[in-house]
């Protein structure tokens, strides 16, 4: 098994390189910088020139590519333009964890504006992670077990209509009946803006309020999608011979669900969990951007739309390297998990 | 012990023969017992009626005109779905925009089948390192998330076609960007699957058999593995519509999809949410239409995964 | 009454897509106590479902029983709350089935699962219960027993595995054993292996053990009685010498004459039985082995023979006598 681990580990490298070199090229290609930065005054050529050598714009696409992962502090660039490079450069790279500076926030590096935003993404997240999970594990196997029932055949209709809803749909209908409607009608209601009542504060009380309605929006298609896949691998382990002998020899049902069943079940499910978990990350973007809340997505959006590269790049990197990450340990558990595999 | 037995049965004895059902016959059948799959065929093809039919009664051209002196009214006798912000009547931009939104949803598959077939089969009929290859490229993609990514290459690429000229309308060039963006970003899982079914099939007899009569690796891989694994291709390929329009749906509605002035379910959506108090006729009506197309297509392809699958022979109460 | 088991007149059938099938017609017999009946006939011919239907272990839609009664110490099993099969499954009545492989839960290791049921039904302690099982190892044959406790069955051998099934149909010494062919995927030397230990745990423990089989020559090493079935009905059953010298069926003669000879003559063709196995969803009337009888006469098209029994204790299904190829 440590060998496995090791290849594992072995073909994230080259994995995680093709993904940084499809980003890469992807967003270098995107956008004019130079406009961006210059914002709204027409830049006289030197200048744009002298932009461009700045941020090394002038040189080949694969030397960009090594100075965005790598950094420039190692090479002198040309910056005043006599064909003489005389200054060193700033960037540390991605390696080094330098995404770059901000073309729009001026001054700013892009892993700090990350960084602020990155524990809202989380506080919102990691609570509706578990809730779901709560749920989808509650509910497909229950429904599993109660196959041909009519409990069985609500929650599968149930769970397809779910599934099949775009979010912002759920969002905005969700923001419709509590928020809006709950006003109206005079009932108490759920806030629909923002992370916290600018006027209360940054309270616990508050934050827990305000992520009512985003994690309910989420979880109605998660926990749907995933109480699907949890119930067929229910169902599929259930028919096995081996829960065949374990009724054979006379164990209850009880005794074979959580002895024999829920075993073999685990595993894929504990796969698909870690799997989906980074892909959070990304789905935030519409979740956030119409809740207002200020996490890692609607930075994504806000700085895509004003074509910030190097944030953009940032984030997309960061979140495929947890993806990638997450794969990985996801592959290890899973393999420990299955004895065909650890002791082979 | 040596009791002779006598050569053949009696003749005249008949026997009853059981007709035998065809393949389709027998996934027919099976289809047919899925009664939300076959509810979803039928609310499918009403969906597909309102957008086509629906350009009996009005005009694009009409979906399109703006008249800020009638922003924002409620649903009224003339303008049965309201209006929106600017004044443009929602019913004709839902039925002119279902025709985009559903075209885009069947092209997107289009692109995402080719792709993720071709390279799963060859993935998993050729091996080696050309396997390998493929499948670091395939994980890698994979390995980003999707809607970030389609909002990158819809920012980036949505605007720099031209507005195209078909059917004498007028479409604007994102609508093809959208369409080859969202098929380009969604193969992944299909490649997949289509390379391990290669993987398996390519070591059966009749693979081995028509090696031997000396046919190509070409017709080999598209007249004889690919039909075998046609069930999990169909699948995913109904499903992929549904997921299409969903991500159309995503990307135009954070405005960086399909731009104005052509009108899709999804980009009716962009802004509705600052108006869900005073003006929710503006989400209510595209959201539900997106939402039952996309509910259609689901129990469709749940129904046909069932009906294709050998099996499911099982009846359930 | 002296049987250990009765079933009587046992009917089950499934509902599918294509139709009813009518898996178990009417099947009837009686073990003895620490005797060995064989059940043979060829794949679909109802004999799993009679005995998964006897331990009550056939999922109910779509199966169902129709009719029967099997009656084990004075009661009717198919009547019983679902509660009391768990005391006699595995403690009274125990099973092994055809594939080791996949009837061995892969995540467990070998060692627990044989010595669950022990826990379960003797309620003793897990030092007991494990010290149990290695004895049970032993018995099987499992050389290294303390070892092989902890380890996982893709690490055993099919014929090793089997043995497993074997310690842990019989850890808690069942009064009858039930294998549904657990030699079918094993090979021929293994076959053997199996086939013996049974016999030896058989005298050893004194239980009473039911062989289902399609293999003729395993049914004969180790059967005291054999019943034929044929979709789903009985059609022959007598002592196992009676099967072999005087074979009243038509379907166990062609049986019987498909075995390959070693002290036959090398190029005669392999004789088979001519035709298919019946559809048990749309049976014609009449007996349901006429299409594929070289025996048959009018009155077969008509209506189905009954399990009628000789004066000699041998029953068979037939309308015909073989010995004269004439109508009885």
């Amino acid at each position: 098994m440590g060998r496995y681990i090791i290849r594992r580990l072995l073909q994230a490298i080259p994995l995680l390189l093709i993904i940084s070199i499809v980003i890469f090229l992807l967003l270098q290609s995107s956008g004019d910088p130079l406009a961006t930065m210059g914002g709204r005054r027409t830049v006289r050529p030197e200048d744009r020139a002298r932009l461009a050598r700045q941020l090394g714009l002038d040189k080949p696409v694969y030397k960009q590519y090594i100075y965005w992962l790598a950094g420039n502090d190692w090479v002198k660039i040309d910056f005043d333009g006599d064909g003489i490079p005389e200054t060193t450069g700033t960037r540390k790279g991605v390696l080094r964890g330098d995404f770059g500076t901000s073309l729009v926030s001026r001054g700013k590096s892009a892993l700090s504006l990350i960084g602020e935003r990155l524990p809202n993404t989380l506080i919102l997240m990691i609570p509706a992670e578990i809730i779901m999970l709560i749920f989808a594990l509650s509910i497909g196997i229950y429904s599993a077990l109660r196959q041909y029932t009519w409990v069985d055949q609500v929650v599968t209709t149930g769970s397809f209509i779910g599934y099949s809803m775009p979010i912002f749909f759920i969002a905005l209908a969700s923001m419709y009946l509590f928020a809006v409607n709950f006003r109206k009608w005079g009932l108490p209601y759920l806030p629909t803006v923002g992370m916290f009542d600018p006027k209360v504060g940054k309270t616990f009380g508050q934050v827990v309020l305000h992520m009512v309605l985003p994690i309910f929006s989420m979880s109605v298609v998660s926990v749907s999608a995933y109480s699907r896949y949890v119930r067929s691998q229910m169902l599929e382990v259930n028919n096995q011979d081996y829960i065949r002998t374990a009724h054979a020899k006379g164990l209850t049902d009880r005794q074979v669900l959580i002895g024999h069943a829920l075993k073999n079940a685990a595993i894929p499910i504990v796969t698909l969990v870690g799997i989906e978990i980074p892909f959070l990350l990304g789905g935030a973007v519409v979740t956030e951007t119409i809740f207002g809340w200020p996490g890692m997505g609607r930075l994504f959006i806000d700085h895509l739309t004003r074509s910030d590269t190097p944030v953009v790049m940032g984030i997309l990197m960061l979140i495929s390297v947890a993806v990638v990450v997450c794969q990985l340990i996801t592959d290890i558990v899973y393999a420990w998990l299955d004895p065909r595999i650890r002791y082979s | 012990m040596a009791i002779p037995i006598p050569e053949n049965p009696p003749a005249a004895i008949a026997r009853i023969e059981k007709t035998q059902l065809t393949f389709i016959q027998l996934v027919w059948l099976r289809f047919k017992r899925h009664k939300m799959a076959v509810a979803g065929i039928i609310s499918l093809i009403l969906l597909v009626l309102f957008a086509i039919l629906g350009t009996a009664f009005t005009t694009e051209a009409y979906s399109n005109i703006t008249d800020t002196s009638i922003r924002l009214m409620p649903p009224s006798h003339e303008h049965p779905f309201g209006t929106d912000t600017v004044g443009r009547d929602i019913l004709s931009r839902t039925i002119y925009g279902g025709q985009i939104s559903l075209m885009i949803g069947l092209i997107a598959m289009a692109v995402e089948v080719v792709v993720g077939v071709l390279i799963g089969a060859i993935a998993g009929y050729y091996g080696g390192i050309i396997d390998s290859l493929l499948m670091r490229f395939t994980e890698a993609m994979f390995n980003i998330p999707q809607i970030p990514l389609l909002l990158v290459l819809g920012k980036l690429l949505a605007d720099k076609l031209p507005p195209l000229n078909l059917f004498g309308r007028e479409f604007s060039g994102s609508v093809i960007v959208i369409m080859v963006v969202i098929g380009l970003t969604s193969w992944m899982g299909l490649a997949r699957i289509v390379r391990a079914n290669f993987l398996s099939l390519k070591e059966r007899e009749f693979v081995t058999a028509a090696h031997c009569i000396g046919t190509r690796n070409g017709p080999i891989i598209f007249g004889h593995i690919l039909p075998n694994t046609m069930a999990p291709i169909i699948v995913s390929a109904t499903l992929g519509v549904a997921n299409a329009i969903i991500s159309e749906a995503y990307v135009s509605f954070l405005g960086v999809g399909v731009r104005p002035p052509t009108a899709t379910w999804g980009n009716m959506l962009n802004g509705a949410y600052q108006y869900i108090e005073s003006a929710p006729w503006l989400w209510i009506f595209p959201g539900i239409l997106i939402v039952l197309t996309v509910l259609s297509i689901n129990f469709i392809g749940d129904g046909l995964r069932d009906a294709l699958d050998p099996h499911s022979l099982v009846e359930s109460k | 009454m002296d049987s250990l088991l009765e079933v009587r007149n046992l009917k089950v059938q499934f509902n599918t897509l294509e139709g009813v099938v009518h898996a178990v017609n009417g099947v009837s017999f009686q073990l003895e106590k620490g005797k060995t009946m064989g059940i043979v006939g060829e794949s679909g011919c109802g004999k799993s479902v009679t005995m998964l239907s006897v331990m009550r272990l056939i999922k109910e839609p779509p199966g169902r029983v129709t009719e029967g009664e099997v009656l084990f110490q004075e009661k009717d099993l198919l009547k019983l709350p679902k509660s009391s099969m768990h005391e006699i499954r595995g403690a009274k009545i125990a099973m092994i089935f055809q594939d080791p492989m996949t009837s061995l839960n892969p995540v467990l290791t070998i060692g627990h699962q044989i010595s669950e049921a022990l826990v379960v039904h003797s309620g003793i302690g897990k030092e007991e219960a494990y010290k149990k099982t290695l004895e049970l190892l032993e018995m099987v044959g499992i050389p290294q027993a303390n070892e092989r406790y902890k380890d996982y069955p893709h690490q055993f051998s099919g014929g090793m595995r089997q043995r497993v099934m074997i310690a842990m149909g019989l850890s808690c010494k069942p009064d009858i054993l039930i294998a549904d062919e657990p030699t079918t995927a094993l090979d021929v030397t293994i076959q053997a292996q199996i086939v013996e230990l049974t016999k030896k745990l058989q005298a050893q423990f004194g239980m009473a053990v039911i062989w289902i089989t399609h293999d003729l020559g395993v049914a004969a090493e180790i059967a005291d009685r054999m019943i034929v079935m044929y979709a789903g009905y009985v059609v022959e059953e007598a002592d196992i010498f009676q099967i072999y010298e005087n074979t009243r069926h038509p379907y166990t003669l062609s049986l019987l004459k498909s075995l390959p000879r070693v002290d036959r003559k090398k190029h005669n063709r392999l004789a088979n039985i001519q035709g298919s196995p019946p559809d048990c969803i749309q049976m014609p009337p009449g007996c349901p082995f006429l299409p594929r009888c070289g025996f048959g006469v009018e009155q077969c098209a008509e209506d189905n023979p009954d399990l009628t029994t000789e004066p000699d204790g041998h029953k068979v299904a037939c309308w015909v006598d073989v010995t004269t190829g004439r109508f009885r």
